[in-house]
């Protein structure tokens, strides 16, 4: 067994730990209820602690499966999430083909170019080609209503939805000296962090939660639960270093580049929600609300990390 | 050979439906209406009785029969396989001058064999930009005919947007199929009394917001 294997399976065991510890105390939480009691916030951390399993399970499998199995993972995902933006958005019938390219060549596409590794195109594919064509599909049908309004809905959702979302596999693209066949090893510090980050800073607000950090955007948010969060993320990613490229202390920067990325990200995203009047993106899983409820804070945070390791520590 | 292809056919289209749609049923706060039923909802799309299909309970499917257009669904060998075999369609003839049948004679006919019905009190999709059209009188004449059939109303969202008119590629959205509380004719009650209670009820399960699926 070489050490990527071995350090990916002493992190399996680690999370495979947490969860069921966690659901040990969901489960105790709930056996504490008198009977006929419910507690709508031990429901709500039971069912999170089962999407999580089933999160896990997930992204265990792709990576057993290899980088095709991660580039099938990640594009289910950022079709879901596509599906699930556009659902809200205020399109017309004319951006019926910008839609369907949208969703079937564009999307496809950027996928197709990770597995041909071809970083070029891969990094401009949607920010050029995209942005210049989805409007000229749309603007061809001659129907000018909203037409700003509408062009810009559709690019944003691409940007969100499949650009920024396909920066996680692009992970497996980076050549770094001395980290050969260990790259999976850094989806899974992104995720680990990012989702570690949103539930320390849940926990956190709700033990010490005081004064709210954003009220109009985030009302359960607060300064106590993203100070302790942030601190206690960064602090568990540079504990982490081991299955990085980095050192204890560059990986404590990651982490909290990650977590400040994913912190804003989740506001920005709140308030698209607010903007169209929803609580939840979705209902894909449930206790989470929609896949981007879970994934904000992942899309955000994904291009800006590999951007840094791609510069500081890629050889390509 | 018809017969044996049907079920997996029916089968496809309800898993392409799902993966297009994500679709969600919302049952009403009573739960779901158990019973022999006539489901009726807003119709804009010919996928609309799909969905309402693909949601219902396993139980209350398998009885459950879609009211159809003769004309559309007899025009060519694979509509008529879609829409006898694989959704065993209740076919009624819309054109008064020529039909053999009076629909609301062949939909009581099925109802009194124990089926459930789905049916689209608008006769036909609706391609305006309103939210619904007036309803055809068929609905009532079913109720009077039968009065103690339960009536289910059920409002399809964003079907329409998936697969605007003359369009062939389906775009992904997510859709929603909300059911309403059951409600029955009342006795003696006026043709526009009764239809204008129907179309309320219906409306009153549209989402306020254009795109909101909450």
């Amino acid at each position: 067994m070489n050490a990527a294997n071995s350090d990916l399976w002493t992190l399996v065991l680690g999370i495979f730990t947490l969860l069921v510890v966690s659901s040990a105390i969901g489960y105790l939480l709930q056996q504490r209820l008198p009977t006929g009691k419910s507690n709508a916030a031990i429901e709500n951390l039971n069912a999170r602690i089962k999407a999580w399993w089933i999160m896990v399970i997930l992204i265990g499998l792709a990576f057993l499966a290899g980088r095709i199995g991660v580039l099938l993972l990640f594009g289910f995902c950022s079709f879901a999430a596509l599906r699930e933006f556009i659902t809200l958005t205020d399109t017309k019938r004319a951006d019926h083909w910008a839609l369907a390219a949208a969703f079937f060549v564009v999307l496809p596409l950027q996928y197709w170019l990770l597995w041909e590794r071809q970083y070029g195109i891969f990094s401009i594919f949607i920010p050029v080609y995209a942005f210049l064509l989805m409007p000229i599909i749309s603007v061809l049908r001659g129907d000018t209503e909203r037409f700003l309004i509408r062009i810009a809905e559709v690019q944003w959702a691409l940007m969100i939805c499949v650009f920024c979302a396909s920066h996680v596999p692009a992970l497996l693209t980076l050549t770094i000296p001395g980290y050969e066949g260990r790259n999976v090893l850094l989806i899974a510090f992104l995720v680990i962090i990012v989702q570690l980050s949103d539930v320390l800073q849940y926990v956190w607000g709700k033990l010490f939660g005081r004064t709210k950090i954003a009220p109009s955007l985030s009302p359960s948010k607060t300064v106590e639960g993203f100070v302790g969060g942030v601190a206690s993320a960064t602090l568990i990613g540079a504990a982490l270093w081991w299955i990085t490229p980095f050192t204890p202390f560059q990986a404590g920067v990651m982490a909290f580049v990650i977590t400040m990325m994913g912190f804003l990200g989740g506001l920005v995203m709140s308030a698209i929600k607010r903007d169209r009047g929803v609580k939840d993106w979705g209902h894909l899983i449930e206790g989470h609300g929609g896949l981007i409820d879970r994934l904000d804070s992942v899309i955000f945070s994904a291009p800006i990390f590999f951007h840094i390791v791609r510069y500081w520590w890629s050889a390509t | 050979m018809r017969s044996v292809i049907a079920k997996p056919v029916a089968a496809a289209i309800v898993v392409f439906a799902r993966a297009i749609t994500a679709v969600r049923a919302i049952w009403p706060n009573d739960g779901i209406p158990e019973g022999q039923c006539v489901y009726f909802a807003n119709h804009s799309s010919h996928g609309d009785f799909i969905l309402v299909w693909a949601v219902l309970p396993p139980r209350l499917r398998r009885r459950t029969r879609p009211v159809a257009g003769a004309e559309y669904w007899l025009k060519s060998s694979i509509n008529r396989f879609i829409g006898r075999d694989v959704f065993d369609a209740v076919l009624i003839e819309r054109d008064r001058e020529k039909r053999a049948r009076d629909p609301i004679e062949v939909m009581a006919e099925v109802v009194d064999s124990g089926s459930s019905l789905i049916l689209f009190p608008e006769g036909t999709r609706n391609q305006t930009d309103a939210q619904l059209l007036p309803f055809k009188s068929g609905l009532f004449h079913l109720a009077s005919s039968r009065p103690d059939l339960q009536l289910v109303p059920v409002w399809i969202n964003n079907l329409n947007r998936v697969m605007p008119k003359g369009e062939i590629v389906p775009i992904p959205l997510i859709c929603t199929v909300t059911f309403g509380n059951a409600m029955r004719i009342e006795a003696g009650e006026s043709k526009e009394n009764f239809l204008d209670r129907a179309r309320t009820a219906l409306l009153d399960l549209s989402p306020k917001h254009p795109g909101g699926n909450e």
